[in-house]
């Protein structure tokens, strides 16, 4: 069954049409992997899904659904969250206020207080720490906490690992394998394809807008991703 | 002089009451309410009212009013506020300015221009007190007055800290679409803050025709001790409101000894005093006027 069916999908970033046609399907407990260079549109999508974004045309179903014109808060309340780029966590809250103001949802699941800590150790020892006051993998480690607990059916996540380093990146994806492991259905805008091709069940390329490449990842290459990319095949849009 | 300072702490306590609700609204929505004192004085009135025409005591009365008046700060929120703040930061500031227009002038309308008081309707407590060494007075409602503004103001921090609401009231005013995507709805959150700063008002009101007369037009003077106070204590902070109000509450007192129009002008010159610190000190100042030059010698 899928969770999120998204259908000939426009949307603007301000005056530029970032998204153009996209249309694509996330089944239940897959973890599609978002990659495309910077100005693809990657962001303006999943803001686009998470509600953040009004679209100009197009259609987004969740859950066989139609939310294209449902609020944000709504869409969270019926279970999509979003871990938005930059992590925006509150600065002047502690890391436990952050996990337990997004709790208010009311959505029953196995996400709570204790589970998210439970998943990410890190934050037990930070739990009564401003989030101003954190380094970049310990607010990423927060923002994935504060959307697990609205306890979401699909989980969107821009650009994990930006402005993280390599030892904050690989904290981060220890606990949040845990996560892809329960079955979760996920939606994952990564740079590193390396680590994409590791996590994820199937990846979609984005370029200008459009979707470019799509696949599942154990049918596609590095190499062929890469090329989508970069547009090097750009007259031979192929969808796997 | 001692004397005076206590009188200014027990003021200082008034003002911090009316200011609370004004700080908070300012704190949580960016929202400079210019009908605020014309709230204070409509729930002066009703209160006043309703203890007249009931033969109850005002406490009593109070019970009936706050929930009217947060019921009032809802819909004032969803019908005027929210859309007002869709429309820029300097439009809340115009339809708040209007609204006060309205309230003062349906005030006059239906109880005239006599000035009113709850005085006679709480007994001794109106001027029952105690004398201590050194001849300095402490009144009843004073010290009544002063425990309201600090049980209030830490009951409302407390209420920001731990209750659910209260957070989802620090995330909205901290970043209000992050706090969307958190499944907060932040129109139904504002219209909560509203209504708890208009309960607050409530409390005001009462403890306004307590201490004083009061009539359909005394909105504006309430509202400017009130702003002042939030200004001095630092805008947003509840604490600060406090702190700022007593400041005012001093210098006003201080200044009436120097002179009797000195109570109105010490507390205008400490505003002002700190305003133009906070200026410098931002920087603020000195680049205006480097603009100015800068656009004079082009």
């Amino acid at each position: 069954m899928n969770v999120l069916s998204v259908e000939a999908l426009d949307s603007n970033h301000g005056l530029l049409k970032a998204v153009r046609g996209v249309s694509f399907t996330v089944a239940e407990g897959e973890i599609l992997a978002l990659v495309g260079a910077n100005g693809a549109g990657k962001t303006t999508l999943l803001r686009t899904i998470a509600g953040a974004h009004k679209p100009s045309s197009g259609k987004i179903v969740f859950e066989g659904i139609d939310v294209t014109n449902v609020p944000a808060g709504k869409r969270t309340r019926a279970g999509i969250a979003l871990v938005p780029e930059g992590r925006r966590i509150f600065g002047e809250m502690t890391v436990e206020e952050n996990l337990l103001v997004a709790g208010r949802t009311g959505r029953k699941g196995r996400w709570n207080y204790a589970t998210v800590l439970e998943a990410f150790p890190m934050l037990r020892r930070i739990a009564q720490r401003k989030g101003g006051d954190l380094s970049g993998g310990e607010q990423q480690a927060t923002a994935i906490g504060r959307a697990l607990m609205t306890n979401p059916r699909l989980l969107l996540i821009d650009e994990l690992s930006l402005g993280l380093s390599p030892v904050a990146v690989n904290a981060v994806y220890e606990s949040l394998e845990s996560v892809m492991a329960s079955g979760a259905t996920i939606v994952l805008v990564e740079q590193d394809l390396s680590r994409v091709l590791r996590v994820s069940t199937r990846v979609a390329c984005m370029l200008e807008g459009r979707i470019v490449r799509e696949g599942r990842t154990s049918e596609i290459t590095k190499e062929a991703i890469t090329e989508a990319y970069f547009g090097l095949r750009r007259g031979e849009e192929v969808k796997a | 002089m001692i004397d005076q300072i206590v009188q200014g702490i027990f003021l200082g306590g008034y003002y911090a009451l009316v200011a609370c609700g004004l700080s908070f609204m300012y704190g949580v929505m960016r929202i400079i309410n210019l009908a605020h004192g014309s709230l204070v004085v409509l729930s002066a009135f009703l209160v006043w009212y309703i203890t007249e025409h009931l033969g109850i005591s005002p406490f009593i009365a109070l019970l009936i009013v706050i929930p009217i008046m947060a019921a009032a700060g809802w819909i004032l929120q969803r019908t005027v506020l929210d859309r007002s703040l869709r429309s820029g930061p300097l439009t809340p500031l115009l339809s708040t300015f209007g609204l006060a227009i309205v309230i003062d002038n349906l005030l006059f309308q239906r109880f005239g221009a006599d000035s009113r008081s709850l005085g006679p309707n709480i007994g001794t407590l109106s001027y029952n007190g105690w004398t201590l060494p050194g001849g300095v007075t402490v009144s009843e409602l004073g010290l009544l007055t002063l425990g309201t503004a600090i049980v209030l103001i830490v009951g409302l921090q407390l209420f920001l800290k731990y209750a659910p609401l209260g957070r989802a009231i620090r995330a909205t005013s901290e970043d209000r679409d992050t706090a969307e995507l958190m499944g907060i709805d932040s129109r139904s959150v504002y219209a909560a803050a509203a209504a708890i700063a208009l309960a607050t008002v409530a409390i005001a009101g009462m403890f306004l025709g307590m201490r004083t007369t009061f009539a359909p037009y005394a909105g504006a003077t309430q509202l400017i001790f009130a702003f002042e106070s939030v200004v001095i204590g630092g805008t947003g902070s509840l604490w600060g409101t406090l702190v700022g109000a007593i400041a005012l509450g001093v210098a006003q007192n201080l200044g009436a000894l120097v002179n009797p129009q000195g109570f109105f002008i010490a507390g205008h010159l400490l505003f002002f005093c700190v305003l133009a610190v906070r200026f410098f000190a931002a920087g603020s100042f000195s680049a205006g006027w480097l603009k100015v030059l800068r656009r004079q010698s082009a």
